[in-house]
């Protein structure tokens, strides 16, 4: 499985997750210069919510959760903040969302999701 | 439980701090918080930690977790903090369930395999933790002697970080927990390996008596320090107070190793010449270490060469020699280490050092020799009371097959001398004949009347300073001791007066 393939499959997976749970998914891979958003969705109750999503295949490097530095998060908060702005919705209530994936090689997959990490 | 709380201790010189070690495990992003003002070797905990959790086959967070050591404003460092923050991180994660009590107090290094390592400062931790009302310690299976010798304290040692988990959780010990009993382990040294040397021995002996510091001058090569290390072995044993004390000063200082955390042989100390102040009376930026002078505190303090030390340094012993104790300011905290030693300062007769008998093979000038032993300062020549001259043993003496006496016997005397001592000094203050105040060697502890004639006659002469005359009274008590006197005859005046006069100088 290529880098592009399992992060795509990664997030394939959050948005089944998150639209199992009442979420409606507004945007995918939303980029900008900066960087790049991989979910944006509603929650339930109108929240806007952004979704990291790390994908891996297995623990030998750790946690995928581990590899959101702060100065990642950073950036991602940043981003949110752009999206806001250009989508209009500046002043919305919104939140920040991690997502770790392990995908394992028989395609099971393991969601570790995390609300409002920043 | 998300939260979990243990205790450990913070040290700075022999005092204690209860520091408790707080976790927290919130959802959020994987990261590690250490609060508190940890200083680099506890920063660096967070991956010894880590590795150490994970290599035991235990889980680690990957949440957000807040560790915070509390009091905040105490700075605290060392390593022995790794176990209290792993243990409190598996309370936290509900791997440890048991309740955990307040009483308890854990420390020990961690190793990347899960293994527990050896800290220093054990033993003064548990004292102090007492205050605190600790009942219990989890310490490494290396410190378990010295920490089994505070009573009080039910220590247990550990081997590795499992262990003290299955302990935790099931009370299950998996490590033979012996009793350690106080021990007297000299026996290598013996005053029966030094031939002949009757003045010297006799004059160590006098100086284990009353605690008084001695100079020893000889040529190279004739037993100066093998007279010196003998010293300890013919002074009394450390009672149980003293014995903690001075581990509690060694286990700062890590050198436990070398001296058992029980030992109850006063220490001995031999710094080199060429040492620096901060070496003799301590110091350091992290902990404040104790120097030679704290070490050699309730034994002996032995400097080879005296002459040749850097300036400065022996005039640094100055203050131990009159508190007993010595200060040491520092970023962390200023520190008091106790310091109180028997002196020995030992020095060639010249430069050269073979300036012997008639000095034939001598080959410094008059004014080198005159200048040599100028360099030991007027105010530390004046707390030794003692000076001895060490020479080589006649051919006589090394081909005889009588031997001197043994350690044991002479202590035999110093203890019997020492207790005469005591029993007299009993509510006054002081126990030792060196700490007689001068008023009171005036008044109450004059010598006989024709001894104190004699000291009188000296001064008269101007052979004989005030300070001298007191110095040479307080010798006169230690020799009056040895000789069970009531008070110090004239012929124990004189013996103290050659024996503050030496042979030599």
């Amino acid at each position: 499985m290529n880098k592009q393939l399992l992060g795509a499959t990664g997030e394939d997976a959050v948005a089944r997750y998150l639209v199992a749970r009442g979420y409606r998914v507004l945007d995918r891979n939303w980029r900008i210069r900066a960087g790049e958003i991989d979910l944006i969705a509603r929650s339930p109750d109108g929240e806007l919510v952004f979704v990291e999503v790390k994908s891996r295949t297995s623990l030998s490097y750790g946690d995928p959760l581990e590899a959101i530095t702060p100065l990642k998060a950073h950036r991602l908060q940043k981003l949110a903040l752009a999206w806001l702005v250009t989508q209009g919705e500046w002043g919305s209530s919104y939140r920040i969302d991690c997502a770790g994936v392990l995908i394992s090689r028989d395609g099971r997959q393991e969601i570790d999701y995390r609300e409002g990490v920043l | 439980m998300a939260l979990a709380r243990v205790q450990t201790i913070s040290l700075i010189g022999l005092v204690g701090n209860r520091v408790e070690v707080e976790v927290d495990i919130s959802d959020g992003l994987p990261g590690y918080t250490l609060l508190g003002l940890p200083d680099a070797a506890l920063t660096e905990s967070r991956d010894r930690v880590r590795a150490a959790l994970i290599n035991s086959g235990l889980p680690w967070p990957n949440k957000k977790v807040t560790v915070s050591l509390s009091p905040a404003w105490l700075s605290k460092s060392g390593s022995h903090y790794d176990l209290p923050i792993a243990i409190g991180l598996l309370i936290a994660q509900g791997v440890i369930t048991s309740e955990i009590s307040e009483s308890l107090i854990l420390m020990g290094e961690l190793s990347l395999n899960g293994g527990i390592r050896f800290v220093r400062g054990v033993l003064p931790t548990l004292i102090t933790s007492r205050n605190f009302g600790a009942k219990c310690a989890i310490v490494p299976l290396e410190n378990l002697e010295e920490a089994r010798a505070v009573p009080g304290i039910d220590s247990f040692g550990f081997e590795t970080l499992l262990d003290v988990v299955r302990f935790l959780e099931n009370g299950e010990n998996v490590q033979p927990q012996f009793l350690n009993t106080f021990h007297d382990p000299s026996g290598e040294l013996d005053l029966l390996d030094v031939v002949g040397q009757i003045q010297a021995r006799r004059a160590l002996e006098v100086a284990a008596i009353g605690g008084h510091h001695l100079l020893l001058i000889g040529p190279p090569g004739t037993g100066k320090t093998m007279l010196a290390e003998r010293i300890p072995t013919i002074m009394p044993p450390l009672s149980i107070d003293e014995t903690l004390e001075v581990g509690a000063i060694h286990s700062v200082a890590g050198s436990l190793g070398t001296r058992g955390a029980l030992s109850t042989t006063p220490p001995f100390v031999a710094p080199h010449h060429t040492t620096t102040t901060v070496a003799m009376i301590g110091g350091g930026s992290h902990i404040v270490r104790p120097g030679a002078v704290s070490l050699a505190h309730g034994g002996v303090l032995f400097i080879d060469e005296a002459p040749e030390c850097a300036h400065g340094v022996l005039d640094s012993l100055r203050q131990p020699l009159e508190s007993g104790t010595v200060t040491i300011s520092r970023a962390v905290g200023t520190v008091t280490y106790p310091a109180k030693f028997l002196l020995v300062l030992a020095a060639n007769p010249c430069p050269c050092g073979k300036f012997n008998g008639r000095g034939r093979s001598c080959t410094c000038s008059s004014l080198q020799i005159r200048n040599y032993l100028k360099k030991l300062s007027g105010p530390l020549l004046d707390r030794i009371d003692i000076r001895a001259f060490v020479e080589a043993p006649t051919r006589v003496e090394m081909a005889s097959e009588v031997h001197g006496e043994s350690s044991a016997i002479v202590r035999e005397r110093v203890l019997a001398a020492r207790n005469i001592a005591s029993e007299r000094f009993q509510g006054l203050g002081w126990a030792l004949n060196s700490e007689i105040p001068s008023s009171q060697l005036r008044g109450p502890f004059k010598a006989e009347r024709a001894g104190m004639s004699f000291l009188h006659a000296e001064l008269d002469a101007e052979r004989l300073s005030a300070r001298g005359f007191h110095k040479v009274l307080r010798v006169a008590w230690s020799i009056a001791d040895l000789h069970r006197n009531p008070r110090p005859s004239l012929s124990d005046v004189e013996s103290a007066y050659l024996l503050r006069e030496g042979t030599f100088l």
